[in-house]
């Protein structure tokens, strides 16, 4: 029975440990801000951190996550880089439909944690592969710049 | 404008508990103009037949005002980030005089009579239709309990209405500067009559309507607790995940049950005739169990249809005339005896997936006396006549629980996931929460598709190269046939023909005619519905003949605008923030072109200019969109913009690559993998200038798309030379390079 940590707190969970990640999270822990979208890592709706780097939770099994640390959307205001990108997403009403925005906002601060101020190519290596379907890619890109421009503040 | 019939406009109650309770019609609209889409009314109707009920003229209960102050909307819209969960409370605070943050959102339960739309007659998202519905209804019932409660706070005081002001739900007499706020009012207002009349604020006086109002959903979306149906839990609830048969019409054959209960957590498999689902504590075990029960399928009278069998098929009935939708002069002879080039081209555009980054589900509780479904929908109340009828309960015994949806574009007007999910239930344990889930390569090959469209045109030049026939014959699915049969009038579907029968220039001889021809798949309304086939096949068909008669694009169509003077005005306001006159800088290795569109559509006018790059390979990038939008009054403009660059990224990613296409039966793209999606390194900068306007509202969460196609088209012709007739864009000038 793996155990994960899920945003500080260790959960016993009865299921296999090939388990992908995502199902973990969404249907055991009930912890539905991270979505399901393809299946396959192509879609990124289901980014989380492990140790602080982005994933794609929905092909990551629980096993390689035992011993590690989980971050979901839930908890990414706990982190002042996560704080900021959700501040910069509010300012400029990223959001339509919201399906993808929860990986969008992880994939987002890990990019900002790693690299304080990305360039535009940077931004598009780290974002791309995160799809929105409502196109909101315009205003990803500006919450990111203006999350980086207030680092420090 | 103003047809709101007094008599039964408003009333005024007292809410359970205490508080003000305004109910009010949004009754059906005249439609004075060809401006009104008759396709859009009909709409409603489908809703409207699904329950039994009419829509028009009843009394609706809308606004809650409780002894807090605190003001409850029951949204007859739902949010799928369309934004209209921030611009129906701005409607409706502007005249309550509130601040937009005191008023809360609730879904509302099916009731086409409550919460119908204007416009569509039935309880409906779709269309473009919610702020040009509720423009007039939800202003005038904020004004009417405004006045109420302000007379109702000058009579305690003894003073005249008029000597009191209101800001912010607080009631002031200036002059002694006494106030009281709505909740210390509302108990009282509840027992008065609603006014017989109120004036609604001029234009000049708003305060809030035509101001970027922040989004009120963007806090939950952003810190993940928002819910959309997918994010259901029920005790007990159990996950399922689905297999249809591949082939539409076909039956389940085999399926190993054995094997697909041995996995670890499925609890259940069950089966209707064309599908199989597993059941499990969580989705991992339902998918590994739907793996291990291998379904088998009998593929049916469909298994030999194929992309290439469709086409020959529409190619041979587009050879015969169809149902007229429009016919001024005599295009025919025109075109005969006309002394200019003449031009005959053949246009298609492909099925299409909506492909909603929230896979289809659906939630289920079904016990002996009712029942629960747990769903985002863009028609709860076809969704509730449709339940009732597989399970035989009377209509008030199934609740239909709306929820944020995750992409819609016509996707949740169809109910077919929810008729499935309940036929699956039928088959489980009485009151067992299911939560039926598709994977990602379900909801793509069980989608309801968008139409294939064929399209034939001709058209003649005179002498001077101006346009003097036009004919244009659509051939397609007829959605409207299916979906609100009423709205098929002398067999014109009028999705089908519309942005084809509404030609916006001065041709003297225009003929439009419709052939029906029915795929064996089901179709499906799609974003932009009508207007996203026929303004790429109208305004690519327009650029050849600017090109036949030697013309810039942009300056041809001017000269055949000299009647339509809001759509001149957009292509002229986009061509001049685009720089038209200005040629694109070169990108080495690159060629590089420019295109433009112009369209009215959804009441609203938009011109687009789009600036591709085509590399070695065939490869089309749209580097810029600059688009000029006439929306009349603009209730929220950072919406407007959000709409607009929703709408053109939407359209590249379907302009580029977007195709369903079937072999043996089946439709063979599964995934993101082989249905790509436009990405942030691929979208464009995208400008939108709006032009500022008193008109009536026009729709918004539409135009963008149906505009972008033709224009990255006609650029792409501007770059290579070659003309697109044939969406996507796909490998076509990979193999001609």
């Amino acid at each position: 029975m793996p155990t994960i940590d899920i945003n500080g707190q260790p959960r016993a969970m009865d299921v296999t440990d090939d388990m992908p990640l995502l199902w973990a999270v969404r249907d055991v822990a009930g912890l539905t801000g991270t979505k399901f979208g393809c299946g396959i890592a192509m879609c990124g709706a289901c980014t989380v951190h492990l140790d602080g780097e982005a994933i794609r939770s929905c092909v990551t099994p629980v096993a390689a996550c035992t011993g590690k640390r989980v971050v979901t959307i839930e908890a990414i205001e706990n982190d002042p880089v996560g704080q900021r990108v959700q501040a910069a997403w509010r300012e400029l009403d990223v959001v339509q439909c919201g399906y993808c925005q929860s990986g969008q906002v992880m994939q987002a601060t890990a990019l900002l944690r790693s690299n304080p101020n990305p360039s535009d190519a940077d931004i598009d290596a780290a974002m791309s592969g995160n799809v929105c379907r409502c196109g909101t890619y315009n205003r990803i890109r500006a919450a990111i710049k203006l999350a980086a421009s207030r680092k420090g503040a | 404008m103003n047809t709101l019939p007094r008599r039964s406009f408003l009333k005024f109650g007292a809410a359970t508990g205490g508080g003000l309770l305004v109910s009010f019609a949004l009754p059906l609209r005249a439609q004075p103009d060809r401006k009104e889409k008759p396709a859009e009314a009909a709409v409603g109707q489908a809703a409207e037949k699904a329950t039994g009920e009419a829509g028009a003229l009843a009394h609706n209960a809308f606004i809650r005002i409780d002894r807090e102050g605190v003001v409850t909307l029951v949204m007859h819209k739902v949010e799928m980030g369309q934004g209209t969960y921030t611009s129906m409370p701005m409607l409706l605070a502007e005249e309550l005089e509130v601040d937009i943050t005191q008023v809360k959102l609730e879904h509302a339960p099916p009731d086409n009579e409550r919460y119908g739309d204007p416009l569509l007659g039935g309880q409906v998202t779709g269309g473009s239709t919610s702020v040009r519905g509720a423009w007039v209804p939800l202003r005038k019932a904020g004004a009417s309990a405004r006045t109420v409660l302000v007379a109702t706070a000058a009579d305690r005081w003894g003073v005249p209405a008029s000597a009191c002001t209101v800001r912010n739900g607080v009631v002031t007499h200036t002059a002694s500067g006494r106030s009281l706020h709505y909740g210390q009012l509302v108990d009282e207002a509840a027992r008065r009559p609603a006014p017989a009349d109120v004036k609604l604020k001029p234009a000049k006086d708003f305060k809030l309507i035509g101001t970027p109002v922040k989004r009120l959903d963007s806090p939950e979306k952003v810190n993940g607790r928002a819910r959309f149906g997918i994010d259901v839990r029920l005790p007990g609830m159990l996950v399922a995940t689905v297999a249809a048969s591949p082939v539409v019409g076909g039956t389940l054959k085999s399926a190993d049950e054995a094997k697909a209960l041995a996995v670890k957590g499925v609890r259940q498999v069950l089966k209707i005739d064309n599908a199989v689902a597993v059941v499990g504590d969580h989705m991992w075990a339902a998918k590994q169990g739907l793996a291990a029960l291998a379904p088998t399928w009998n593929d049916g009278p469909n298994a030999g249809f194929t992309n290439a069998k469709l086409v020959a098929d529409m190619q041979a009935a587009a050879a015969k005339p169809g149902a007229v939708a429009r016919n001024d002069g005599d295009a025919a002879q025109a075109f005969a005896q006309a002394p200019g080039r003449k031009l005959e081209a053949v246009y298609e555009l492909p099925f299409l997936a909506h492909a909603t980054m929230e896979p289809i589900n659906t939630t289920v509780v079904l016990q002996a006396d009712g029942c629960d479904v747990y769903v985002g929908t863009q028609v709860p109340t076809i969704a509730q006549g449709a339940v009732a009828k597989l399970t035989g309960l009377p209509l008030d015994k199934v609740r239909i629980h709306n929820h944020l949806i995750g992409g819609g574009f016509g996707r949740r007007l169809e109910v077919d996931s929810v008729v499935q999910a309940v036929a699956f239930a039928k088959k489980a344990k009485p009151g067992t929460p299911i939560k039926f889930v598709w994977t990602r390569e379900e909801d793509i090959q069980h989608d309801m598709f968008r139409p294939y469209y064929y399209d034939r045109l001709q058209a003649a030049l005179d002498a001077q190269g101006r346009p003097v026939s036009w004919s244009h014959r659509i051939t397609a699915s007829s959605i409207m046939a299916r979906f609100a049969p009423p709205a098929v009038k002398d067999g014109v579907d009028p999705d089908a023909v519309e942005g084809a029968k509404d030609l916006p220039y001065q041709i003297p001889n225009v003929k439009v005619d419709y052939v029906r021809h029915e795929p064996p798949v089901p179709t499906a309304f799609w974003r932009g519905v009508g207007p996203t086939h026929n303004i790429f096949v109208v305004e690519s068909f327009m650029d050849e003949l600017a090109a036949a008669a030697g013309a810039d694009p942009f300056e041809y169509r001017r000269g055949l605008l000299a009647k339509a003077p809001r759509e001149r005005r957009v292509l002229e306001l986009a061509a001049e923030k685009a720089g038209w006159k200005t040629p694109m800088k070169p990108i080495e290795g690159k060629r590089v072109g420019r295109g433009i569109s112009v369209q009215f559509a959804f009441g609203s006018y938009l011109a687009q200019v789009a600036e591709v790059a085509v590399d070695g390979e065939g490869n089309v990038q749209v580097l810029r969109v600059v688009c000029a939008v006439d929306c009349g009054q603009v209730i929220n403009p950072d919406t407007v913009r959000a709409q607009i660059e929703s709408g053109v990224n939407f359209g590249i990613t379907a302009a580029l690559w977007s195709e369903i296409t079937f072999d043996q039966g089946r439709v063979m793209q599964n995934n993101f993998t082989d249905y790509r999606m436009l990405r942030m390194n691929e979208s464009p900068t995208i400008d939108v200038h709006i032009i500022n306007s008193t008109e009536d509202p026009g729709g918004i969460g539409e135009p963008g798309t149906s505009a972008l196609a033709p224009a990255v088209t006609n650029a792409v012709f501007a770059a290579t030379g070659q003309r697109i007739r044939k969406l996507p864009i796909g490998e076509q000038l990979a193999r001609k390079a």
